[in-house]
């Protein structure tokens, strides 16, 4: 690639950060309480629509785990997950009905939000049914990991998307507001996953899982890419590209290592299997607005008429960090 | 007499003060330095805050940068201020704000005081430990490092490179042997005194000014001139990681350190309460306890290093990824691949599961399946069979089998119908032990009844393919344990080939082979093969078999002997 290659991603991410300016109209404040954001908070970035049942398990994860701010924006939600989110003391909320799609799903409103409001904070964004999970998050809060990775001089957190799903039908265990969905969700795939590098933008990308195995048997090109980093020492400058699977400047994609060694990293056990998931297949599988014509979705959506079994008699139950650890899906690296 | 605290505080100023005051109750005056980049008003705070203790005094304040010497400076003019101010100090102990100690104090104070002229100061000479990262070990006392490292890092290097490039080295001055070790020591008031007191004190500063991290160096090269009576470690328990940065401890490392037995350890993460509470607070008073015993820890922090450095071997996941030209790139644990034995042999696949405890698969990289042993549709870790997920990608296909069955010996059947992407990455694996009957793809050609224009293609495919292979097998970046018979050989004697596969594998090795599997009738192979002669596709992978069965094998003396690709 060499100083070309360098320079053409260099404007890449300059062109990111423009659309992002240009997005910032589309965004209009409901609730803004970023004055109250003191030096070191850790801040939550999320686009979302439609998840109010989710929301208080949602908040109140990422509160105890210690984040200090929310920073959401509703992309027209019609169940009132707005005027919830508008109530709670510690988030801050955009509202826009603009298409999703066009925002490259979501990014480009985030990463405006992000250069805004997070340069100097160490920033975390996920979804609604996403669940960070990192080394020892069971005894040290959130503030002790992104602290050493302040001393380490490290930047940027990987956590790969872990696919969690029940047993059973998915429609047998309803979900209920403020209940854990990984009570219901409990079963992942430990050992299927595949993984390239890409030239392009140096990240790794992962595919495998459930997903793969069930809904994309013979179009594995096609299963979603699992690899996140959702955690990043914001920076004005810095533009994720798609979802939160790669960032510009490269460099913040090298969250592994390539020379033997464990870099440490984390899990986002992504909650998206439960009784909520067929309906809302079949809608956004209409609505178009995800990636690749969501043919996500819409594979979903066939499944989903067949009522998809995601369990068979190799899947884990969840149990901890440590498990996962064990299993060599995320890694303490040299955190001790 | 009484040990005299000497605290250098860069942050976390409220710990300091609780540390500090946690010192003075126990009868230990305190001097704290604090960092010059802490803002006036938050440092006449704390001073204010620690007004109401006479014991706890502050000396001049330093710049200090990680590796320069306004660190030295500091902990010179401290340990000066506590030597005049506290003349019943008999012991100085440096700490730092991130310190904690783990033991009652009074429990320090005999420790010393029944060591009266011992000074404890980590103090080793470059040749001799590995200790430094980055390299400059020797360097950092025969060059001048004006930059700092962590704010002018590329002029720091180019004045290096230009220096080494120049020779421009420095001379030692001549009493001095350059010695490095922990910064945190405890020394006696004698050594300090001389140290402090030397009339060559000024020559010494100022070569010591120049030195990269002099705080690792100054006071262990000139304790060595004045004391008599070194032990050269530290006190303090503190870790370093693989780049040199010290390890940080949190609550859930409480019982370690109350195990470890000793006296201080750094660096506390200040927000860990309960490490705070629990050691600031336990009672006075001597518990028996004695040398410091910090074992497990160092096992704990060992172990981390060894994980960010090596890995765990054949894990593929999202933080460890090893390139392609990586001689880590390898797979979990051995395993076995077979190529024409159970073409050959009707019952290989039960007879070996019996003879090894194995787990014995079919033909993992077929084209409809993966062939799992006990016909199996998904197998460990939800690993599908299916054959577009697995020529997706091949390669994980493999590391994620040996990685979830770890602890199990795996063995595949392997041959040239199946796909060949994974050939190179087998071949270039030591954990891989590769058995071949080379030609034996034509067994199940001779026994199908198909038509022979048929046969004679697939034959030539067939061929064609594992010829290419057993070129990989051949060539001398394989690194992978391979043996090649042809057929002919093979069927000759497969006794010993076979004991010496299940020798391999390690499993009841002392027990002669009793039961051995069941060869396929091979009675007009030969003329099979004649056949495909006749019709122009020489098979000649398989070796020579006559087109009539010899009445006895006469062709005792030559021996079947596989032999070895390395």
């Amino acid at each position: 690639m060499g100083i070309l290659g360098s320079y053409r991603m260099r404007w890449a991410r300059k062109r990111l950060r423009y659309r992002a300016r240009l997005k910032r109209y589309e965004l209009s404040s409901i609730v803004d309480r970023t004055p109250d954001l003191k030096p070191d908070d850790i801040l939550l970035f999320s686009t979302l629509r439609n998840e109010k049942v989710r929301l208080p398990y949602f908040l109140d994860y990422y509160r105890k785990m210690g984040v200090r701010h929310f920073l959401i924006v509703d992309n027209d939600s019609n169940d009132g997950s707005g005027e919830y989110l508008a109530d709670q003391p510690d988030v801050s909320l955009w509202h826009t009905e603009s298409s999703y799609k066009k925002s490259r799903y979501g990014v480009d409103w985030l990463n405006h939000l992000q250069s805004r409001f997070g340069h100097g904070h160490w920033c975390l964004t996920v979804d609604a049914d996403e669940f960070f999970l990192y080394p020892f998050c069971d005894t040290r809060p959130l503030d002790a990991l992104t602290d050493w990775l302040d001393s380490c001089s490290i930047r940027a957190f990987g956590a790969m998307l872990l696919d969690m799903y029940p047993k059973g039908r998915l429609e047998d265990e309803p979900y209920q507001a403020g209940m854990n969905p990984l009570e219901i969700a409990c079963w992942f795939d430990s050992g299927n996953y595949s993984m390239e590098r890409n030239p392009k933008y140096w990240n790794l990308w992962i595919q495998g899982g459930p997903r793969a195995r069930v809904f994309f048997p013979h179009t594995p090109n096609r299963a979603p890419a699992l690899n996140k980093i959702p955690l990043v020492k914001w920076d004005k400058r810095y533009a994720y590209v798609n979802s939160t699977h790669m960032l510009l400047p490269r460099g913040l994609n090298l969250v592994y290592d390539e020379w033997g060694g464990e870099k440490a990293s984390g899990v986002l056990l992504h909650a998206k299997f439960l009784n909520t998931f067929g309906e809302r297949a079949v809608e956004e599988a209409k609505r178009k607005q995800h990636f690749d014509g969501s043919f996500e979705y819409q594979t979903y959506a066939k499944a989903a008429g067949n009522s998809p079994q995601l369990w068979n008699s190799w899947s884990e139950k969840y149990i901890n960090w440590r498990q996962l650890e064990i299993l060599g899906l995320m890694s303490k690296g040299n955190w001790a | 007499m009484t040990v005299g605290i000497v605290m250098l505080v860069h942050t976390a100023l409220e710990r300091a003060e609780q540390v500090a005051r946690h010192w003075d109750k126990a009868g230990c005056p305190v001097v704290i330095h604090v960092d010059k980049k802490v803002p006036r008003e938050t440092y006449d705070r704390f001073v204010a805050a620690l007004a109401d203790r006479p014991d706890i005094l502050f000396s001049k304040r330093y710049r200090c940068e990680w590796g320069t010497w306004g660190l030295v400076a500091a902990t010179q003019s401290a340990c000066a201020r506590i030597l005049d101010g506290f003349p019943m100090v008999r012991h100085v102990y440096l700490t730092s704000g991130a310190c904690l100690p783990l033991r009652p104090v009074q429990e320090l104070q005999d420790y010393l005081a029944a060591r009266p002229q011992t000074d404890f100061i980590e103090s080793a000479t470059t040749a001799d430990v590995p200790w430094t990262v980055g390299g400059l070990d020797e360097e950092r006392f025969i060059y001048r490092f004006p930059f700092a490292w962590r704010r002018h890092r590329f002029l720091f290097d180019k004045y290096t490179q230009l220096q080494r490039f120049l020779r421009l080295k420095r001379n030692v001055p001549a009493n001095l042997v350059p010695h490095m070790g922990s910064q945190w020591w405890c020394l006696t008031r004698r050594t300090l005194t001389a140290i402090l007191q030397d009339p060559a004190r000024k020559t010494h500063d100022r070569y010591f000014r120049r030195v990269w991290i002099p705080d690792e160096s100054y006071f262990q090269t000139l304790a060595r001139l004045y004391s008599n009576n070194i032990e050269s470690r530290s006190l303090t328990l503190s870790k370093f990681d693989f780049q040199g940065k010290p390890h940080i401890f949190y609550d859930d490392h409480l019982q370690l350190l109350h195990r470890s037995d000793c006296f201080v350890a750094r660096k506390i993460w200040p927000r860990a309460n309960r490490l705070y509470e629990k050691f600031l607070t336990q009672p006075a008073g001597v518990s028996g306890r004695q040398e410091p015993n910090p074992g497990k820890i160092d096992r704990v922090f060992a172990k981390a290093v060894q994980r960010r450095v090596r890995g765990r071997a054949g894990l593929y996941m999202q933080s460890r990824y090893p390139r392609n030209d990586s001689k880590n790139r390898v797979t979990a644990a051995p395993y076995s691949v077979f190529q024409g034995f159970s073409e050959l042999f009707e019952n290989f696949e039960p007879w070996l599961a019996e003879a090894t405890g194995a787990r014995v698969h079919g033909h993992l990289f077929a084209p409809d399946r993966a062939h799992f042993a006990n016909g199996q549709t998904t197998i460990n870790g939800a690993l599908s069979d299916s054959a577009v997920l697995r020529d997706y990608n091949p390669d994980a296909f493999l590391t994620n089998l040996i990685w979830n069955t770890r602890g199990e010996r795996q063995c595949f059947q392997f041959g040239p119908g199946d796909n060949q992407a994974i050939n190179w990455r087998i071949a270039k694996d030591p954990n891989a032990q590769i058995s071949v009957i080379s030609g034996a793809w034509a067994v199940p050609l001779y026994r199908c009844k198909a038509e022979f224009l048929d046969l004679r293609q697939r034959a030539a495919r067939l061929q064609k393919i594992e010829s290419e292979h057993l070129s990989v097998l051949r060539s001398s970046e394989v690194k992978a344990r391979v043996r090649i018979w042809s057929m002919a050989d093979f069927v000759e004697a497969p006794m010993e080939p076979l004991q010496a596969i299940l020798e391999d594998i390690g499993s009841e090795t002392s027990r002669r082979l009793s039961e051995v599997p069941r060869m396929v009738d091979l009675s007009g192979f030969g003329q099979f093969l004649q056949n495909l002669k006749n019709e122009g596709m020489h098979p000649y992978l398989m070796g020579d078999f006559p087109v009539e069965p010899e009445e006895e094998p006469a062709k005792q003396a030559k021996s079947p002997r596989p032999y070895l690709v390395r």
